[in-house]
């Protein structure tokens, strides 16, 4: 019969609108802003700058290595490097980011900064709603805008920052015990006599290679003492 | 074509750009309309023109014209790490990111010689069909529209969509943009939750290829406005190097899958739908059977899937130079053939990145397509084509 295929049709889109009267499936609509979907843990949008401890210029992870500025795709990052060194919230004296700009107008939300970073010092926000009426200057952010807590990220991405902190706090683990090992042997070195740090066998010389300047600080402090 | 098509190319004016005769005769009375379909006619798909020349309603000459969306992608590309490439090739086909991410892992591997591990590909196999899905799910939807079913299938076929990229976000962390693959795996692990998801997603889905096969299959207006148009003959299908849906709709048993068994196609049990006519109904039927045997593909890789690392640990993500020499790797993307062709010369940037676009190849028989049929088929026929400008243009 003809139209006998369309009334079957038109009986599928009646089954439909029917439907999304009682079955939440069919009924798909969510009324932004007021309603809104649970987040999704994976999504990213923009990137932020970790850092740990109250103080966003203390606690920086960043050391201005540029990897993330070289590897960005659309070159989105700006840095300079500072020209002194700061410690790191580890006590370790680095270099920091005098400058760090992205210009999220430009961003496009790949994720490559924090895939290359080695410092976990960038991770990716998802906070997407980010208008405003200077489109120039609003859409510009340096490091003061883009520093985030540790914080945050864990509550933006719980699971991966969970991971990153336990990696971090096993590097950290395994940079203590190699310092106290550098220390126990600086020690050592000054406890012995001068003359018999001066070897010949090469085992001896390479281990006096790597040490050097931990038994000039022991000498130093001993001075000083 | 026929001995009096110099005649008419002289009759009536020629527009410049023009340079041969039309192909079929307009009936000599009257004059022809030039008609600009595009870049901002509704029915393109985007920025795209059709420069059509009406004898009536009669399409006489049509001359595609694209370009409006060209981003120089292949040039800033040689400029670029392998790696910074990858997000640029979402924004290809933006509709199916996923496939494009694939051949382009695919073609760095092939000019590398880095080894992908399973768990890997079984990933990666999953990924390309639910994009194979939501790529033929919204191609319908967007014809349907093109017939003037204003709205309702295609919100159907993107409520489908939209669990698909929900899944997609809870992976990769985008819907969309999604820069998920790397040279050598894939960038995270998917977890027992996101598969149980994936099977939830996929046992709802043949239902929802029952209902469009409800809704439009046997519908007399589809099939009035859609059989016998814009036939595409096999021969000319092969000669202009279509590929994909289109070809096969002709008639052409040629799928990538089953030629170059890249990946892990091999393993798995499908069947390539073939048309008879190669015309516009045999196109939206050929892109519906294969969403259902994408299902059966997902299916068998959701039981299979085996447990280990989805990166080579070998791998270098960046910062690495593939020894001189060229590559090309293709996959049966849901348009039809997606190549990434690289020549290396040692350096960390590729020397020559160059795209073999479905959807542009594709395009090249619209006018044979065309001629001789009305405007309103050309919106149809161009509609079948499925076409996404951002692989067209690049």
């Amino acid at each position: 019969m003809l139209g006998e295929g369309i009334l079957k049709g038109l009986g599928e889109t009646a089954r439909n609108f029917a439907g999304s009267f009682v079955s939440a499936e069919r009924l798909t609509t969510v009324q932004y802003p007021e309603e809104r979907i649970a987040p999704i843990e994976a999504t990213r949008d923009f990137p932020f700058l970790v850092y740990d401890g109250e103080d966003w210029q203390a606690g920086m992870r960043c050391v201005a290595c540029q990897i993330c500025e070289k590897e960005c795709p659309p070159k989105c990052i700006y840095i300079v490097k500072s020209t002194d060194k700061k410690p790191d919230a580890l006590g370790k004296p680095q270099i920091y980011p005098a400058r760090f700009d992205i210009d999220i107008s430009v961003c496009m939300s790949c994720q490559i900064c924090v895939e290359v970073c080695p410092f976990e010092a960038i991770k990716m926000d998802t906070e997407f709603e980010l208008s405003t009426t200077d489109r120039f200057g609003g859409l510009l952010y340096d490091k003061k805008e883009l520093s985030k807590s540790n914080e945050h990220y864990h509550k933006v991405h719980p699971t991966e920052a969970a991971e990153v902190d336990a990696r971090l706090a096993e590097e950290k683990v395994k940079a203590d015990a190699k310092a106290k090992a550098v220390a126990a042997a600086a020690a050592a070195k000054a406890a012995a006599p001068p003359a018999a740090a001066k070897p010949a066998t090469p085992a001896v010389e390479k281990a006096a290679v790597v040490a050097p300047i931990p038994a000039a600080k022991a000498v130093e402090e001993e001075t000083k003492g | 074509m026929s001995s009096s098509a110099t005649d008419i190319s002289v009759d009536l004016a020629k527009p410049p750009g023009w340079n041969r005769p039309p192909l079929i005769e307009p009936d000599g009375e009257g004059e022809l309309l030039e008609l600009a379909m595009g870049p901002h006619h509704p029915s393109t798909h985007g920025v795209f023109r059709m420069d059509v020349a009406l004898d009536g309603e009669r399409v006489i000459r049509l001359k595609p014209v694209f370009g409006y969306l060209h981003r120089n992608h292949e040039k800033l590309a040689e400029g670029m790490s392998y790696l910074a490439s990858m997000p640029f090739t979402d924004r290809l086909d933006y509709m199916c990111p996923l496939t494009n991410n694939w051949a382009y892992a695919l073609a760095v591997e092939k000019l590398t010689g880095q080894e992908v591990p399973e768990r890997a590909e079984y990933l990666r196999v999953i990924l390309g069909e639910l994009t194979r899905v939501v790529n033929h799910a919204s191609a319908i939807g967007f014809l349907t529209q093109e017939m003037g079913a204003s709205g309702t299938p295609l919100m159907y076929a993107f409520r489908e969509r939209e669990k698909i990229l929900d899944l997609f976000e809870a992976l990769t962390g985008a819907r969309m943009m999604v820069n998920y693959m790397r040279f050598g795996g894939c960038r995270v692990d998917a977890t027992p939750a996101w598969l149980a998801g994936v099977r939830k997603v996929l046992d709802g889905l043949p239902k929802f290829a029952d209902e469009f096969e409800n809704l439009l299959c046997s519908n007399e207006i589809v099939m009035a406005r859609a059989q016998g148009v814009g036939i595409l003959r096999p021969e000319l299908a092969v000669n202009a190097g279509i590929t994909g849906p289109m070809l096969r709709a002709s008639g052409v048993n040629y799928d990538i899958r089953k030629v170059d068994k890249y990946g892990i196609y091999d393993r798995f049990k499908f069947r390539v739908p073939l048309g008879d006519h190669g015309d516009v109904y045999d196109r939206f039927m050929i892109r519906l059977l294969e969403m259902r045997e994408s299902f059966g593909i997902i299916d068998q890789a959701l039981k299979d899937i085996p447990g280990g690392p989805v990166m080579d640990p070998k791998a270098k993500v960046r910062g690495f130079r593939p020894k001189a020499g060229e590559a090309y790797g293709r996959i049966e993307g849901p348009k039809g053939e997606l190549g990434f062709y690289l020549i290396s010369d040692g350096g960390p940037n590729p020397y020559r990145y160059r795209i073999r676009p479905p959807s542009l190849i594709n395009l090249t028989v619209l006018e044979d397509m065309c001629l001789g049929s009305n405007v309103a088929d050309v919106v149809l026929i161009f509609g079948s084509v499925d076409i996404v400008l951002g692989e067209v243009d690049r």
